[in-house]
């Protein structure tokens, strides 16, 4: 079963029709044992970090989601879970990728929030940018954005540069929304349901 | 490289797409899904549907298309009209979403701004100004401006009223220039270059495109991050294709799709 968690308030209708346009069925669910249970999970978020925090607190699930071994997919704000700590209400994260997740600075011509159509340059290889190179476009919409280490797969620049895929082991994210990013972004979820 | 977006407005009546220059009788041009879908697979980079009966109602939006249009579209939209709790914004996301746009709301209860921007994040919370040069030279800020009857000039500045939109927590700017809307003379370049001066977040200019030079001169000359059009789309005068394969000759860094 695939199993989207069910953050509250996100973009959780989004990742379910991407998800039934490419013909697969996915359940949205916060419950810990269906979870704990999944064949993949899909981690989404729009929202402030504290707040999807503390969701996940209030239904038990950081233990769960911690101790998951099945491919897991963070998005956007999923993503920044995934790290160990957000800038965002200063608040603890799922600390399963090291780093810390920063509010983006604005510059001159540089506008923060990051919202549009954006690139992404190859970090390293993963089986999830199967067939996606650096001239495809996806969609971003993001005011914090994760530093490039080790594990990250491809980086954006906005001003600056962040990680805008990111893989340690099971655990995968991506800063844009690949259900709001056509024809490349469905490439990246087949990529991922594929795994 | 981060592209300059193509932003196509579909008014929204009852499920169907209706046309018109603000305040005059309004011409049905289709189902909405169906609309939706061309301008998609045209290649515009964002839709955005007004709900344009809404707020002058004071009821919300009708939720019932809007899932019909997040379960077929794979890039990103939004609806604007009457969202003016947290409820409502909470549901309009949950149906496939991406930003909440507030405008008449945000006016007559400005912390609604604040509450929505520390809960979903101040990058899904966008603000809608529909701005008015008055006989005198200033730029003031208009309310209910879907229904002739209901339209207020609320005597604000639209400059201090974007920057406290922007303090309280908003994310991005449509800034609808009410006196170039419709008129298909080009974008109000003046009033949005002095707008960006003001702000560092996205901003997205509405209100006059009559060509592709249109698009090109308000990015250039105002560095707006994106542009919204209506009539030029519904027309026909040109696709969404033809008019980027326009921009990126003109020099514009536009996403090509196909």
């Amino acid at each position: 079963m695939i199993i989207i968690v069910d953050t509250g308030g996100a973009n959780l209708g989004s990742i379910q029709f991407c998800l039934q346009r490419l013909g697969t069925a996915a359940t949205l669910s916060a419950d810990p044992v269906l979870i704990a249970g999944a064949e993949k999970v899909l981690l989404p978020g729009v929202g402030a970090a504290a707040d999807s925090m503390k969701r996940l607190e209030q239904a038990e699930l950081i233990p769960v989601l911690r101790g998951l071994t099945c491919p897991v997919l963070g998005i956007c704000l999923g993503m920044q879970l995934l790290f160990e700590s957000s800038e965002e209400g200063d608040v603890a994260c799922l600390g399963l990728l090291p780093g810390r997740v920063r509010k983006l600075q604005p510059e001159p011509g540089i506008r923060v929030p990051h919202i549009g159509w954006n690139q992404l340059a190859l970090a390293r290889n993963s089986s999830l940018m199967n067939g996606v190179n650096g001239s495809d476009y996806f969609y971003f919409v993001h005011s914090f954005a994760a530093p490039c280490t080790e594990h990250t797969v491809a980086t954006t620049v906005n001003g600056g540069e962040f990680a805008s895929v990111v893989q340690r082991d099971n655990f995968f994210g991506a800063q844009f929304h690949p259900e709001r990013s056509s024809a490349s972004g469905n490439r990246f979820i087949r990529n991922f349901l594929e795994l | 490289m981060l592209t300059r977006r193509i932003i196509a407005c579909l008014d929204v009546s009852d499920g169907m797409v209706v046309k018109g220059v603000r305040f005059r009788n309004h011409q049905v041009l289709g189902e909405v899904v169906e609309l939706a879908q061309r301008y998609r697979d045209q290649g515009i980079d964002e839709l955005v549907f007004y709900d344009i009966t809404a707020s002058g109602e004071g009821r919300s939006v009708d939720k019932n298309w809007v899932e019909r249009c997040a379960r077929v579209l794979d890039i990103p939209f939004c609806v604007a009209g009457g969202i003016g709790d947290l409820q409502t914004a909470r549901q309009i996301l949950n149906a496939g979403c991406d930003k909440i746009p507030v405008n008449s709301p945000a006016l007559e209860r400005p912390e609604l701004i604040t509450e929505l921007a520390e809960t979903f994040g101040s990058q899904c919370i966008v603000v809608g100004i529909d701005s008015m040069r008055s006989e005198s030279g200033t730029l003031q800020v208009w309310s209910r401006t879907g229904k002739v009857e209901t339209a207020t000039d609320t005597q604000r500045s639209t400059m201090e009223w974007a920057q406290e939109a922007v303090s309280r927590g908003a994310g991005e700017l449509v800034l609808n220039c009410m006196n170039s809307d419709g008129t298909k003379a080009g974008y109000d370049v003046g009033q949005l270059r002095e707008l960006r001066e003001c702000v560092a977040v996205p901003l997205i200019a509405s209100g006059g495109a009559g060509c592709a030079q249109d698009f090109a001169d308000v990015f250039a000359l105002a560095d707006v991050d994106g542009a919204l059009a209506a009539g030029i789309f519904h027309r026909g005068e040109t696709t969404v294709g033809a008019l980027k394969s326009e921009l990126l000759e003109l020099g514009v860094c536009v996403r090509m799709t196909n």
